[in-house]
């Protein structure tokens, strides 16, 4: 098992004919994801050379998903054009939709959000600004390289993109049944906590590893929902004990105002809820090995 | 991005929510020539972004161009809460009957927006909603349907307006909210809101953010960006388009991804504590796609800070290849030649690290030190910079 992906998951791409979306769909397709089609409605009814592999462009996702039976997209498509792309996905209920685009102004993201919501929720956003989603061996939805680690125990979910890369590396001794980065905008569709639990629901994944940085409250709401909820194990690391109040790190939500959002008040949050935190990616690494060789 | 009051001023004239005039003004001279202008009563105000400033003696009352120009000696220079004051506005009187709260802001908890809304104004916000939350209306704002005047009216009626104000009220509320959503701000805060004995209603003061994802569809926003507060090294870097924050330390990191650089900062400051309490001087994340002119820009504005005494640079190779960054260093350090004259010390992981290394192996250049871990290297850079501070 894994969670939201596995090897059943056929994946289109929203900007397979760009570059980015050409070179990471070849990544993908190396990687044994099963990609079959893409979306361009210039360029529907033609056909796309990836990797050894023929791909249909179709004008629109419910077209895709009518003709390949689709259930995940991969968005790629400039920041300018994403609210419009993921509103396409949504639309057309699609299961999930992954969107790596980063830079999209936060009152679209707001906007596709509130959608996806009045529909019940029958996509399952993932990201924006975000490095995708893989279930080792079985599919890789997004940008997260396929070669560091194989399928395992652990769960992860994180904020951000090379810090989900570093601790694949720190634990690829043991592997993944799934790592899902869930992006570091303000606004996001999947949640810590909506990882938290399926990893809870999910037989192959023993134990967890939760990535969190300044800003925002989620890892506080997320340490409430691990106290009350989860019966693995869950060790974590926050990023940026020593961001200065006020300014933006790099991703447009890792923000220290007014006081909140400190890793430190997160850190306190979690190992209230008696998660274990560790002060560097690999001393959390250790945390993980050592709750996981105790189950 | 903050703004300013009188640039949120400026805002809210613009999109036709009632404002006093205002004028600002950098020295005494400028101030009495606007309270003249003005006539009557005015009001000289600290330009900062920072609250607080009438408490700490920013904001005066003057009833002549004298008394203004007199008020502009002592607030200009100010400081508050470590913001100096250099501008202020000179700011039209108004005889207040009454004073309100109003503010709409992304709600990031509940991924959606927020009005806030009190009757009882006069108070700091942060107060009033732990003394008095039943009198502050929280109304979430569905981002689908906006603030229509019905809405407004129904946050006022909700914030305890007498049915009487609810009308005045509303298409203030509404056009404060067209703001919000016509400059993708992410808060559009006016305390206090007020009626003048006149009658009407007035934003007084006013406090707005910006979201700088949407610059690319805000011409004007640009020029809100107030350029003497910018550091000259975020500026040069911004020109190469790098994410870069100067912080206050000796030992200059480069990483890609924000996470392992906001990582990387945390590290290098545990290291510090064993070298001399060294800390990170910046933040730089040059991003997925290492090349060698990124990294050359890069290093090229951390080795132009005088505080740097060692750099660190710590790249997980995922997209990228190790071998690609190595090369970007080896040719920085060639296009950088003499400019390049603090040690470095590099940790690759990833992709092809063993391509990297080597690279940075056969280059040999005396300035580099090539470390295997994270935790290692970061070590090595806060020693290097302790041994040369």
């Amino acid at each position: 098992m894994s969670i939201f992906l596995d090897e059943n998951s056929k994946i289109i791409v929203q900007g397979l004919t760009g570059s980015e979306g050409t070179k990471h769909a070849g990544r993908m397709l190396a990687s044994g994801s099963q990609i079959v089609g893409g979306v361009n409605p210039r360029k529907a009814g033609t056909t796309v050379e990836i990797e050894g592999h023929t791909l249909p462009i179709f004008g629109s996702v419910a077209d895709a998903m009518k003709e390949t039976g689709a259930d995940v997209s991969v968005i790629f498509v400039p920041p300018a054009f994403a609210k419009d792309a993921v509103l396409e996905a949504v639309e057309a209920e699609i299961g999930t939709a992954v969107v790596i685009t980063e830079g999209i102004p936060v009152h679209d993201s707001a906007i596709f959000w509130a959608e996806a919501k009045k529909k019940g929720n029958v996509t399952r956003i993932i990201g924006p600004n975000c490095p995708g989603i893989i279930s080792p061996s079985k599919s890789n939805a997004g940008i997260i390289p396929s070669n560091i680690t194989g399928p395992g125990p652990i769960g992860l979910v994180s904020k951000s993109g090379t810090l989900t890369y570093q601790m694949m590396y720190e634990l690829r001794d043991l592997g993944f049944s799934t790592a899902i980065g869930i992006g570091g905008d303000p606004i996001i569709g999947t949640t810590h906590i909506d990882a938290l639990a399926a990893f809870e629901a999910d037989p192959e994944t023993k134990a967890i590893v939760m990535i969190g940085e300044i800003g925002g409250d989620a890892e506080e709401r997320a340490a409430d929902f691990i106290k009350a909820n989860l019966t693995k194990p869950v060790v974590a690391y926050v990023a940026g004990f020593t961001a200065p109040e006020g300014k933006t790190m790099g991703h447009a939500g890792a923000i220290v105002s007014d006081g909140a959002g400190t890793a430190q008040g997160k850190k306190e949050a979690l190992e209230a809820a008696g998660v274990k935190v560790g002060k560097t990616p690999s001393e959390t690494a250790a945390l993980l090995r050592e709750v996981y060789l105790a189950l | 991005m903050d703004l300013f009051e009188y640039q949120a001023r400026d805002l809210f004239e613009s999109y036709g929510v009632p404002v006093l005039p205002g004028i600002i003004a950098d020295t005494p001279e400028e101030v009495k020539a606007a309270a003249e202008k003005l006539g009557g009563v005015t009001v000289v105000k600290a330009q900062v972004k920072v609250g607080g400033r009438g408490k700490a003696g920013g904001v005066k009352v003057a009833k002549t161009p004298e008394d203004a120009e007199e008020a502009a000696k002592s607030i200009l220079g100010l400081d508050i809460k470590g913001h100096v004051v250099k501008r202020v506005m000179v700011a039209g009187g108004a005889r207040i009957a009454q004073e309100f709260y109003f503010s709409v802001l992304l709600d990031r908890s509940n991924r959606t927006f927020l009005s806030m809304t009190s009757y009882e104004g006069g108070m700091e916000i942060e107060q009033l909603a732990v003394e008095r939350p039943e009198a502050l209306a929280r109304i979430e704002v569905n981002p689908l349907e906006g603030i229509s005047e019905e809405t407004a009216a129904a946050i006022a009626t909700a914030a305890n307006f007498p049915a009487d104000l609810v009308p005045k009220v509303a298409p203030v509320i509404v056009k404060l909210w067209d703001v919000f959503v016509g400059e993708d701000a992410t808060l559009v805060e006016v305390n206090p809101l007020v009626l003048t004995e006149e009658g009407d209603i007035i934003a007084l003061d006013g406090k707005v953010s910006l979201d700088e994802n949407a610059d690319y569809r805000h011409a004007g926003h640009e020029a809100l960006v107030d350029q003497g507060a910018v550091d000259p090294l975020e500026a040069k870097a911004k020109e190469s388009h790098l994410n870069y924050v100067k912080l206050d330390g000796e030992v200059g990191i480069i990483g890609n991804g924000a996470g392992l650089v906001m990582s990387t900062l945390d590290v290098v400051s545990y290291a510090g504590e064993r070298h001399g309490g060294v800390k990170p001087a910046n933040f730089l994340d040059i991003g997925g796609g290492a090349s060698a002119a990124v990294m050359a820009a890069g290093l090229d504005v951390i080795l132009n800070d005088p505080q740097v005494k060692s750099v660190f640079v710590n790249v997980f190779g995922g997209i990228t290849a190790c071998d690609a960054v190595a090369n970007g260093i080896v040719g920085a350090l060639e296009t950088l030649g003499d400019d390049a004259s603090k040690p470095l010390v590099v940790r690759l992981d990833g992709n092809n690290v063993v391509e990297g290394r080597a690279i940075l192996a056969e280059a040999n250049h005396p300035l580099v030190t090539v470390v295997d871990t994270m935790d290692e290297a970061a070590d090595k850079a806060a020693e290097l910079a302790h041994a040369a501070a």
